[in-house]
């Protein structure tokens, strides 16, 4: 793998998403901002407090996480099948000097790059909104990137083995929303049944969560587990859409 | 100088064998072409060349490079223009040439004027900034010869070029080859179209179910097995060639 000609690949993602950043930019910003304020002011109003933060507050943080994720997961699902299927753009780039390998590496930056990007932004809002205490939330960046990748990896591997777009929907069904939903950005998850919070400690946006939260609240070194989580996942995970990807478009 | 040769090439695809222990030798400068039907095992031989997917068993070399060994040097050097349309949509006609040149390390100011002239040669200069979905087919054909030249290749290899175009646009097409060989360009083509192979190849190889049944100038095969080249054909295969209208 060259990373020279997988910085190729990532640059022409980046040249058409810069044709069509505008609209993308808008629809990723509103879903969670609308999470913030159905739940964290209508709900709000009834669930005073989390942990001692008022629920806006306390389900903010996660916010960033989980834009992060789905940044990712959309771009590298449904982006990078549509790219490999229907447009037919891989056959094009494998055609050139660029391996599959460096093909993988280029989708999963971008992947990470895009979570940074809409991370970034939410960051930046629920800041300006005052629902962040510390700067220290801004060292959340690079493990932004390191959860990018790692949901790259996941979403390339699904990429790789389904047998069409259709199937995504069990991928975001079965897996996603339930991550989702019990991440402990709506709500922590000591009072649910512990088979819950063993299962949510093996998904990465639990521990994107835990990070986010502690370090917008200025709490850095108490999550030093969870970074090493995803720093250990990221590593772990990375073999498998690289060689997937090269059994499923190299015959 | 032998620019690509091929030795015992055999392809499988699970029980599917879609090369089957096929041999030969191209030339530099010479225009070969590979004629016969769909299914035949044409476009696999060309995506085992162009170092898109590997063998299952035997020998190929592209200037004088393994293919399984080196493939990213033997890119380098050939364009490929393929069967299918993989455009990017998203992008403009420059811009796909531009964005395309990026992945041979070709920086704009040499891919810029490069793409405005290879849009002369192929006659879209009008249509640089245009969307892709207003093209015809014609017109996508012809920006994909013009990407497969953005590198300057040495070797060019095309997958059925002229399929599904209009009378005018194909003889564009074969006039644009036309001056590729004046330049000495290399050229691999497949086709199922029998006035392309007699017309712009310099050695024909007939092939069917994986196989090379015979190969040559078209007129050393038409003066061994008489008549014309749809009758070598079909002396050959036993099968006629059927022509798809456009």
């Amino acid at each position: 793998m060259n990373l020279r000609r997988a910085f190729r690949v990532f640059q022409r993602n980046l040249t058409v998403f810069s044709k069509l950043y505008k609209s993308s930019l808008a629809l990723n910003f509103a879903e969670p901002a609308l999470y913030l304020w159905a739940l964290g002011l209508g709900l709000g109003a009834y669930v005073k407090e989390i942990n001692g933060v008022p629920y806006i507050n306390f389900i903010a943080p996660g916010m960033i996480a989980s834009s992060a994720m789905f940044a990712a997961v959309y771009e590298t699902t449904y982006g990078t099948y549509v790219r490999m299927t229907y447009q037919k753009t891989f056959d094009a780039i494998l055609a050139t000097p660029v391996n599959i390998y460096d093909l993988v590496a280029g989708e999963l930056m971008w992947g990470a790059a895009k979570s940074v990007l809409y991370g970034t932004i939410i960051m930046l809002v629920i800041s300006i909104f005052g629902l962040v205490d510390s700067a220290a939330v801004i060292a959340a960046l690079p493990l932004i990137f390191i959860s990018g990748i790692i949901f790259s990896e996941i979403s390339m591997v699904f990429v790789a083995i389904v047998p069409g777009i259709d199937s995504f929907n069990y991928f975001y069904t079965l897996f996603m929303t339930p991550m989702f939903l019990f991440s402990g950005i709506f709500f922590p998850l000591d009072n649910l049944p512990p088979l819950v919070a063993n299962i949510a400690f093996f998904t990465p946006l639990y521990h994107m969560v835990n990070v986010c939260r502690s370090f917008a609240q200025g709490h850095m070194a108490g999550v030093w587990l969870d970074v090493l989580w995803l720093l250990a996942a990221a590593a772990i995970l990375a073999p498998f859409p690289f060689r997937l990807m090269k059994k499923r478009i190299v015959r | 100088m032998v620019i690509v040769r091929v030795e015992h090439l055999v392809k499988h695809y699970g029980n599917l064998c879609a090369v089957d222990d096929i041999s030969f030798e191209i030339m530099k400068g010479e225009c070969f072409g590979f004629l016969g039907p769909n299914g035949a095992g044409k476009t696999t031989a060309m995506g085992i060349i162009y170092c898109f997917m590997p063998p299952t068993s035997g020998r190929v070399t592209v200037f004088g490079l393994d293919v399984t060994l080196q493939p990213s040097m033997i890119k380098a050097r050939i364009g490929v223009m393929p069967q299918d349309d993989n455009i990017d949509p998203d992008l403009s006609v420059l811009q796909n040439l531009i964005v395309y040149a990026r992945y041979f390390d070709i920086p704009k100011k040499a891919s810029s004027p490069r793409a405005w002239e290879l849009l002369d040669f192929v006659e879209l200069r009008d249509k640089a900034n245009v969307n892709i979905k207003s093209l015809s087919g014609g017109m996508k054909r012809r920006l994909l010869l013009a990407r497969a030249l953005m590198n300057d290749p040495e070797l060019l290899i095309m997958d059925e070029p002229t399929v599904g175009l209009d009378p005018h646009s194909r003889h564009a097409v074969w006039d644009n080859l036309a001056h590729l060989k004046v330049r000495d360009t290399t050229i691999i083509l497949t086709t199922h179209y029998i006035e392309e192979a007699e017309r712009i190849c310099d050695r024909v190889a007939i092939m069917d179910n994986g196989k090379i049944i015979e190969a040559g100038t078209p007129a050393h095969l038409m003066a061994r097995y008489g008549g014309n080249l749809e009758d070598v054909y079909l002396r050959l295969t036993g099968k006629k060639l059927r022509e798809e209208i456009a």
